[in-house]
C-alpha cells in the first residue's frame, strides 16, 4: 500500500500516525519508542494514567509470555498447534481496555488475549490449549479457539471472516433489548476479502448498528501481502463506501489504540452507527507453526518489523520517561511467567476428554445414528483385534 | 517410472498439464510465491509466471467464480481451495453455477474447471481442517468427484480431470500426502474415471474405501489374511462417475460388504453404496452390510483417533460381517 492514508478522519493522537506500509515504515531495525511525553500520557489516559500504563504493560506482557512459553511447548511436541499473536499485543490490550463490561467480542484468529483480559481464567484457557477433559469444549477445537461466555467472547470457527456478520446480528440484538453494550468484530487484513466482511459492513451501515469493526492489519494473510489483497490504498477507507467512518491507527502503539478505540466506542454507544478502525501492525512470527515465511517475505522484513514490536516500543518509552523502573518490570514478568508456568503444569497432566464427550453437544438430544454409535462404542472400539 | 509421494504426484500432474497446454492456469490462496500451504503447487509460479499461477485474495467464491468465468472463454483453470473445510463460501458457485452450466445452456457452455482441495482428518486439525464432505458434492448432479489414494492415481486422475470438459472436484487425502509413496509413470499418465481399482483380491468379503481410508483398510485386510479371512479391497477412485459394475460384481462374488469412509454415516456416500447393493445385489448378500465411518458429529480435535475409522475398528467390522449369517 502506498502513501498517506487518504480517508482517515479520525487520526491517531500525539503524532503516532499509522505507518503507510509494512516494510517502509521503520527506517531500520532499531525499536522506535512510543512518541509520548509524560504530560501527553496524562492528557490521553487521565488522572490514573500511571496505573493505566501498568495495566497496559501487564496485559501486553502476559500475551508475550504466553506466546513464548506455548511456542516452546509446540516445538517440543507437547501441544500440536499454537497460533501466536506476537506483535499484536498493543491492539488486543488497547481494545480490551477500551471495552465496557457489557460489550461483546467476535474474535478473529489472534484475539485470545482479549478473552483473558476480560475474565477468561488462565488455567481454563490452558486446559483448552491442551484440549483436555477440563476444556470448556472438551478438546473439540484446535488450540487458540477458546469459547468464553463469561467474558462475552464468542466461540469462533477457523473460517476466515464468518464472525463479522455475527457481530452485526449481535449488535442488533443489543439494541433491540435496549442494552448499552456494543459489539466488536475483529478480523485480519485477509478477512476483508471475505463475503461476510461485505455482508457485515453493509448490514451494519444500513441499520446504523453499534458495531466496532476492528481490522488487525498485520500486513500478511499467510503469504499474501496487503497489495495483493486489495487495490484500495487502505483497508479503513472501505468503510466510506458502506456509509460510515473508517480510520487508521498505529496498532503497535497501545496508547493510540486505546484512545482511538475508546473514542470510536463512545461514538457508537451514543447511537451514531458503526465505525471501522484499521490497526496497522506487524506479524512478528510465521503465520503459524506450519508456515515458512522465508519462502515469501522479502529478506530482512521480519528484522525491520521488529522495530515495531509493541512491547519493545512501550518499554523504550518507559525508559525514556523514567517510568516503571526495570526492576519493577522484571518482577511483573517473573510473576506472569510463574502464573503461566503453573497453569501449564496443571493443564498438561489432565487426562484427555472422556470418550463419552464425543457423543455430547452435537444436538441437545442426540439423533440416530449417533445414539447407536454411542451405545455400540465399546463393541466397535474395544476388545482384541484380530 | 519414478518413486513419488502423493503430493509430488499432484505437483507433477500440474507441471505437465501446464507445459502441455497454455490454456491451463492455476489460481488459489498462497499457491504462487508460497507454493501452496502443503506445497502442492511448488515451483509452478517460478516456471509459468504470475499470469498463469495466480495468488488470489482470500475469497473462495471468488476463486471458483473466477475459474468459471475463465472457463466460459475456453481456458482450463485449476482452482485450489486451501482446505475442503473452507469451500463453503464457494458452494453457491459450485452448486448453482459450475454444476449447472452445461445443462442450462443446452451444452453451449460446459464448465471446464477443476477444483483441487485437501480433505480429511488425522492431522490434528480439529473441526475446521479435517472434514470429509464428499457426499454434499457427489449428490450434486453435474459435478464429478474424484479422490485418489496413491501417487500414481493422484497424477493420472488429476491429468484426466484437467483435460476433462466437465467440472471435477478433486479431493486430495492430505493425511497421506507424504506417507503414500509409489512408482509413478513419467509421461502423460492418465487414469480413466469410472474405473475402480482392486487393491487386493479376496473371496470372503468386499471392502469399499477411497482416499486416506484405503491404506487403513488395506492394513486391516492384511491382518485378517493371517486369520484366514480373504478380504477383497476396492478403491473407488471416482465417486462420480461410480464404477457400479465393480461394486456389484465384487459383492456377487463375496456375498458380504463393508463400506469405509471418514465422513459421518447418515446420508454419507456409504448410504448410496448400500442402496445400490440392496437394489442390485440383494440376493447375493449373506450378511447385513456394515458401514465403518466417522461418528455423526462435527470433527473433534483431541479424540480424532477415536473418531476416524481405525485399522482395529475396520478389522472388527470385517470380522463381524464375515461371521454373521
Ligand atoms: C474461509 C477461509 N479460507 C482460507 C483459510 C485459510 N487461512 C487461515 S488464516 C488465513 C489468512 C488470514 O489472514 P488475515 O485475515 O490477514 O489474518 P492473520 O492470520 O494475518 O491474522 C488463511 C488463508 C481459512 N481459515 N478460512
Ligand atoms: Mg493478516
Amino acid at each position: 500500500m502506498s502513501g498517506v492514508p487518504p480517508s482517515s478522519p479520525a487520526r491517531p493522537p500525539a503524532g503516532s500516525a499509522a505507518p503507510a506500509n509494512a516494510v517502509e515504515a521503520a527506517a531500520g531495525t532499531a525499536v522506535v519508542p512510543l512518541p509520548y511525553s509524560s504530560k501527553q500520557l496524562q492528557e490521553l489516559l487521565g488522572s490514573s494514567w500511571e496505573a493505566r500504563l501498568k495495566e497496559m504493560y501487564r496485559g501486553m506482557l502476559l500475551g508475550r509470555v504466553l506466546d513464548t512459553r506455548m511456542l516452546g511447548l509446540q516445538r517440543q511436541g507437547r501441544v500440536a498447534f499454537y497460533g501466536p499473536a506476537t506483535g499484536q499485543e498493543a491492539t488486543s490490550v488497547g481494545a480490551a481496555l477500551a471495552m465496557a463490561e457489557g460489550d461483546w467480542v467476535l474474535p478473529g484468529l489472534r484475539e485470545q488475549l482479549i478473552a483473558l483480559m476480560r475474565g477468561l481464567d488462565l488455567t481454563l484457557y490452558l486446559h483448552h490449549l491442551f484440549g483436555n477433559d477440563l476444556d470448556t469444549a472438551r478438546g473439540r477445537q484446535m488450540p487458540c479457539h477458546p469459547s468464553a461466555k463469561e467474558a462475552r467472547y464468542v466461540s469462533m470457527s477457523s473460517n476466515i471472516g464468518t464472525q463479522i456478520i455475527h457481530a452485526v446480528g449481535l449488535a442488533y440484538a443489543l439494541r433491540y433489548k435496549r442494552e448499552t453494550g456494543v459489539s466488536w468484530a475483529f478480523f485480519g487484513d485477509g478477512a476483508t476479502s471475505s463475503n461476510d466482511f461485505h455482508s457485515g459492513m453493509n448490514f451494519a451501515g444500513v441499520w446504523k448498528l453499534p458495531v466496532l469493526f476492528v481490522c488487525t492489519n498485520n500486513q500478511w494473510a499467510i503469504s499474501i501481502p496487503n497489495e495483493k489483497q486489495t487495490a484500495s490504498a487502505t483497508f479503513a477507507e472501505k468503510a466510506q463506501a458502506y456509509g460510515f467512518e473508517g480510520s487508521r491507527v498505529d496498532g503497535t502503539d497501545v496508547v493510540a489504540v486505546y484512545h482511538a478505540l475508546r473514542e470510536a466506542r463512545e461514538a457508537l454507544a451514543s447511537g451514531k452507527g458503526p465505525r471501522m478502525v484499521e490497526c496497522v501492525l506487524y506479524r512478528l512470527t510465521p503465520h503459524s507453526s506450519s508456515d515458512d515465511p522465508s519462502r515469501y517475505q522479502p529478506k530482512g522484513w521480519m528484522d525491520r518489523a521488529k522495530a515495531h514490536d509493541p512491547l519493545g516500543r512501550f518499554e523504550a518509552m518507559l525508559d525514556k520517561l523514567g517510568l516503571l523502573p526495570a526492576a519493577e518490570r522484571e518482577a511483573i514478568r517473573a510473576e506472569l511467567d510463574a502464573k503461566v508456568r503453573a497453569a501449564i503444569q496443571e493443564a498438561e497432566v489432565m487426562p484427555p476428554p472422556r470418550f463419552e464427550s464425543l457423543f455430547e453437544d452435537t444436538l441437545r438430544t442426540p439423533a440416530w445414528p449417533l445414539t447407536e454409535e454411542r451405545d455400540s462404542f465399546d463393541k466397535e472400539q474395544g476388545g482384541n483385534f484380530p | 517410472m519414478t518413486e513419488l509421494t502423493l503430493i509430488q504426484g499432484v505437483n507433477q500432474a500440474l507441471h505437465q498439464a501446464m507445459k502441455k497446454d497454455p490454456d491451463v492456469l492455476c489460481l488459489g490462496e498462497d499457491i504462487g510465491v508460497n507454493g501452496g500451504v502443503f506445497r502442492a503447487t511448488d515451483g509452478l509460479q517460478k516456471e509459468f509466471g504470475e499470469q498463469r499461477v495466480l495468488d488470489t485474495p482470500l475469497n473462495e467464491s471468488g476463486i471458483v467464480g473466477m475459474a468459471v468465468g475463465m472457463a466460459l472463454y475456453g481456458l482450463k483453470p485449476v482452482a485450489e481451495i486451501q482446505f475442503l473445510d473452507f469451500i463453503y463460501p464457494a458452494f453457491d458457485q459450485i452448486v448453482s453455477e459450475l454444476a449447472k452450466l452445461r445443462y442450462r445452456s443446452g451444452g453451449q457452455f460446459p464448465a471446464h474447471v477443476v477444483i483441487r482441495t485437501p480433505y480429511g482428518g488425522g492431522i490434528r486439525g480439529g473441526l475446521y481442517h479435517s472434514q470429509s464432505t464428499e457426499q454434499l458434492f457427489a449428490s450434486t448432479p453435474g459435478l464429478k468427484v474424484v479422490i485418489p489414494s496413491t501417487p500414481a492415481d493422484a497424477k493420472g486422475l488429476l491429468l484426466t480431470a484437467i483435460f476433462d470438459e466437465d467440472p471435477v472436484l478433486f479431493m486430495e487425502p492430505k493425511r497421506i500426502y507424504r506417507t503414500a509413496t509409489g512408482e509413478v509413470p513419467d509421461g502423460d499418465h492418465r487414469v480413466p474415471f469410472g474405473k475402480a481399482r482392486i487393491v487386493r483380491e479376496g473371496t470372503d468379503v468386499s471392502v469399499f474405501a477411497y482416499g486416506a481410508m484405503v491404506p487403513t483398510a488395506f492394513q486391516a485386510c492384511q491382518v485378517l489374511e493371517k486369520t484366514g479371512i480373504h478380504a477383497e479391497l476396492i478403491d473407488l477412485r471416482t465417486l462420480v462417475p461410480l464404477d457400479i459394475d465393480a461394486v456389484v460384481r465384487s459383492v456377487e462374488k463375496t456375498g458380504r460388504a463393508v463400506i469405509v469412509h471418514e465422513a459421518p454415516k447418515f446420508c454419507g456416500f456409504g448410504a448410496e453404496l448400500a442402496a445400490i447393493l440392496a437394489e442390485k445385489a440383494l440376493y447375493s448378500l449373506k450378511a447385513p452390510i456394515a458401514r465403518v465411518t466417522g461418528y455423526d458429529t462435527p470433527f473433534p480435535y483431541t479424540l480424532e483417533n477415536l473418531y476416524l475409522p481405525s485399522v482395529d475398528r475396520i478389522g472388527r467390522a470385517i470380522q463381524r460381517t464375515v461371521t454373521a449369517g
